[in-house]
């Protein structure tokens, strides 16, 4: 398939200057809409601004997709409506989202899962019997990676020319028109004219210019849970042009993650999960907040704004040996000491005053009442109370984990039309212009979160986007 | 690698993945290092014989090298095997064998072969050596009947004592207390003859490059029934032997010769097609040491089924005695090297399957309640 394009080896540098689509980003929304384009007979080219390794944006740190299913499936149990679907997203966005893309989304999730299949990916059906039972969600087999790794396989079978470590620079709109984008691979610049554009690059999180922007010094305190190449670059380049913005910029999806965690691309393994079982203090040694409160699944997402807004966006979970016994394994060991003193000396916060919060808390823990739930205990008279969970802190060793915000995705992207067309601040579309994936997604997620809905709306957007531009370019 | 590198590098890398989990749905491994998070030395003695190897983990993993999280886990659990086929290895002061295994089995097999060879050229008149005989005892002309059982029966006997030792030993340390059941046994057994765990759940596995393929699973379990078929050929021939009388060479479509011959052709192919997958397949999942035991192994299993169909094809000829003695230089040092080779997973590998099948068993008892 390579001979259609001959003469482009990566050495040679050389680009098709004029393509009928132009993908930019290599994650599951630049893949979708690359073999979406590719099917309906454009000629595509796709740039992904990773290495190879590193190629597939945060699809590499997936693992299920939201799916709508009117009936049950080997991949899903039960069923999960329409509705069902579209009062679960309005309900976790708190109403951000645009209603004639959660339309397409929500019916797009119908027939992703058999389209996915179609495209080389495998997916782990709940008759395995070691998933968490799902009837939401679709669970991939191996996870995103093995995902990323199919779809590229497909993508240059069908004869998608993929280049990788191009980073795309200045694109020009003009009269609604993109009319040229500039891609530099290493001293090497040139200038394309693609007849059709489609950008699935992500969002801002791994930019911490852009991230200080927002949040001041409190950014550098961030940890980014995945590619380092979500700079955001692209996105505001087309701002500045006159694409209109959608959501927050200060928005940021935000969890508790291990302090010790890799700056960029920890994903998953860095999360710290379980506060109910201990305290949470933070660098002077004070309790911030009821660590037994939360119970859904935004538990997460609470804990990372909670250390947003700690000094230093620091915190500490302490815990004595029955929470240690109780914790799931982690990334990291948690450090551990034989007395709350000399945890305050290796956690280097101020040893008296974390002294007095476990035995303040240790005073106000009462057990529950007879015939009660176990995980009934809560504290009398703290503040802030612990209102479940609330076991004393009294068996040694006592251990504890380091704690970050850990940046997973922004709420600040573009604006698209149900097509996935960008739409410009002064009214209109830009005719050639597609939108599609995280950079996109805040038309749909201006806050809050569900599980699997990103990789859903990477997919189904990609696979609408390949699909009009196709349409257009061949038009 | 020293040993205890090897133990701490795949506690490290299992560690991640219990945290991850994301592979679950490739095989046992996963669930089975879920329920052991301690990841003890025998823990890890399971796991690693209970991992077939098949790399999809390493494809799929989002910590795969270069990450920094730098997980590999097909190549820390080579290596682990590869430190505890040396640690049950009886006796255990001949497990260095197990290090040096190719230059081993080449000195042993070149040595094995170069006896026989000097047996028959010294000890048979070369008028008889170098003529061509027919009929039954054709080959008893060569070496006389009793020798031949020696060479086969001694060394396979030592060996087997000392592969039942290590299993023993291993059972011992990684082995659940209670009796091994019928269900359970036959649980294990399903999972060789499919090779349940190198499906990679389903779509195969990793052979060569990020394609999932079935080769390697293929070739293995033709391998295992070439091997298998030379067993019951030789059985048969025994059978014929002292029950019938009938003396070897068996006419071509006897029963010995009919097994012995499609078991040989299948060995050939196999141990080519798993070396041609070696040659081709991705280094990096894999441990040097590992790729240089299989090859070694490889070679023994080609060697043995290649001259034994030569042996067939040419023994009427004047050629048949020299063939007779490589031939059975050649089984006499597979036969040795048995127990400080690649062919001792089979055992472990069966025992880490029942191991599981009794800890799934338990599991489903605890689900179901009291």
């Amino acid at each position: 398939m390579r001979a259609i394009l001959p003469g482009l080896s990566p050495a040679s540098g050389l680009l098709p200057t004029q393509p009928d689509v132009l993908v930019i980003g290599g994650g599951a929304a630049a893949l979708c809409a690359a073999i979406a384009a590719r099917r309906a007979g454009a000629s595509v080219l796709l740039l992904e601004e990773a290495p190879r390794w590193l190629r597939g944006g945060n699809t590499r740190h997936s693992r299920n997709l939201r799916v709508m299913h009117e009936s049950p499936s080997p991949l899903s149990v039960g069923v999960y409506p329409d509705a069902e679907f579209a009062s679960d997203l309005q309900r976790a966005t708190g109403g951000t989202t645009d209603p004639a893309l959660a339309r397409r989304l929500i019916q797009g999730s119908a027939e992703i899962a058999d389209w996915l299949a179609g495209a080389g990916v495998l997916f782990q059906p709940t008759a395995s019997g070691v998933l968490p039972p799902s009837r939401k969600t679709a669970f991939l087999l191996g996870g995103g990676t093995a995902m990323v790794n199919a779809l590229y396989a497909t993508a240059e079978r069908l004869g998608v020319l993929i280049r990788y470590g191009g980073a795309v620079r200045d694109p020009r709109i003009g009269q609604g028109h993109l009319d040229r984008i500039h891609c530099q691979q290493g001293s090497d610049t040139r200038t394309l004219q693609p007849r059709t554009v489609i950008v699935c690059c992500g969002g801002s999180q791994a930019n911490r210019d852009w991230l200080r922007d927002q949040w001041g010094d409190a950014a550098d305190g961030f940890i980014n849970r995945g590619t380092p190449f979500a700079t955001g670059e692209v996105l505001h380049a087309l701002l500045r042009q006159g694409a209109l913005p959608v959501g927050d910029p200060r928005g940021a999806y935000l969890v508790a993650v291990d302090a010790r965690s890799p700056n960029d691309d920890g994903g998953i393994v860095t999360r710290v999960r379980c506060m109910p079982a201990g305290i949470v203090v933070d660098a002077s040694g004070r309790r911030i907040h009821d660590e037994g409160g939360d119970t859904a699944s935004t538990r997460y997402a609470l804990w990372g704004q909670r250390l947003a807004a700690c000094p230093g966006q620091i915190a500490y979970l302490i815990l004595d040996a029955r929470g240690l016994r109780e914790a799931p394994p982690s990334l990291y060991p948690p450090l551990a000491a034989e007395n709350i003193a000399g945890l305050a000396t290796r956690l280097e916060i101020p040893a008296a005053a974390l002294a007095e919060t476990v035995a303040r808390y240790n005073a106000a823990v009462r057990p529950p009442v007879a015939g009660a739930d176990d995980s009934d205990w809560r504290t009398d008279g703290l503040e802030p109370p612990k209102s479940r969970h609330a076991r004393p802190l009294i068996e040694p060793p006592f251990g504890a984990w380091p704690m970050r915000p850990g940046i997973t995705f922004t709420y600040f992207g573009i604006a698209v039309d149900a097509d996935t067309r960008v739409r410009l601040r002064d009214g209109g579309t830009v005719e050639n212009l597609f939108a599609a994936g995280m950079i996109m997604a805040p038309n749909l997620i201006g806050r809050g979160y569900v599980s699997g809905l990103a990789l859903t709306i990477g997919c189904v957007f990609g696979r609408i986007a390949g699909a009009e531009a196709a349409r257009h370019a061949r038009g | 690698m020293p040993v205890d590198e090897s133990l701490a590098e795949a506690r490290r890398v299992l560690g991640i993945c219990n945290v991850c989990g994301y592979c679950n749905g490739f095989c046992d491994l996963f669930e089975s290092a879920k329920r052991r998070p301690a990841l003890t030395d025998t823990d890890l003695a399971h796991l690693a014989n209970l991992c077939h190897g098949c790399r999809n983990c390493l494809y799929a993993c989002q910590y795969a090298p270069p990450h920094v999280f730098a997980v590999n886990v097909p190549r820390a659990l080579a290596r682990t095997r590869q430190r505890n086929d040396a640690e049950y290895a009886w006796p255990r002061a001949w497990s260095g064998l197990l290090a040096q295994e190719p230059r081993i089995a080449l000195l042993v097999t070149g040595g094995a072969i170069g006896l026989l060879l000097g047996i028959v050229l010294i000890g048979v008149p070369p008028e008889t050596l170098f003529a061509a005989h027919a009929g039954a005892g054709a080959f008893y002309r060569i070496l006389p009947w009793w020798v031949m059982v020696l060479i086969g029966v001694l060394p396979l006997g030592w060996s087997l004592l000392a592969i039942g030792t290590g299993l023993r030993r291993y059972w011992r340390a990684t082995g659940a207390p209670e009796p091994i059941t019928a269900p359970v046994l036959w649980s294990a057994v399903r999972d060789v003859l499919t090779l349940r765990n190198q499906r990679g759940g389903g779509p195969g596995c990793n052979d060569l490059d990020d394609r999932p393929s079935h080769w390697r699973r293929w070739l293995h379990q033709t391998l295992l029934l070439g091997l298998l078929l030379c067993l019951v050929a030789t059985l048969t021939a025994g059978l014929y032997h002292h029950f019938l009388g009938w003396q070897a060479p068996y006419p071509w479509l006897s029963l010995p010769v009919v097994f012995g011959t499609l078991g040989g052709i299948a060995m050939t192919i196999a141990a080519l097609g798993l070396a041609w997958l070696q040659r081709r397949e991705d280094r990096t999942p894999t441990d040097p040491a590992a790729r240089a035991a299989d090859r070694a192994f490889l070679a023994q299993l080609f060697l043995v089924a290649a001259t034994g169909l030569a042996l067939l094809a040419w023994r009427a000829t004047p050629a048949m005695g020299l063939l007779l003695a490589f031939h059975l230089g050649s089984v006499l040092a597979f036969f040795l090297l048995l127990p400080y080779g690649k062919f001792v997973h089979g055992g472990y590998r069966f025992l880490a399957l029942v191991n599981e099948a009794m800890d799934r068993r338990r599991g489903d008892a605890r689900a179901r309640g009291p």
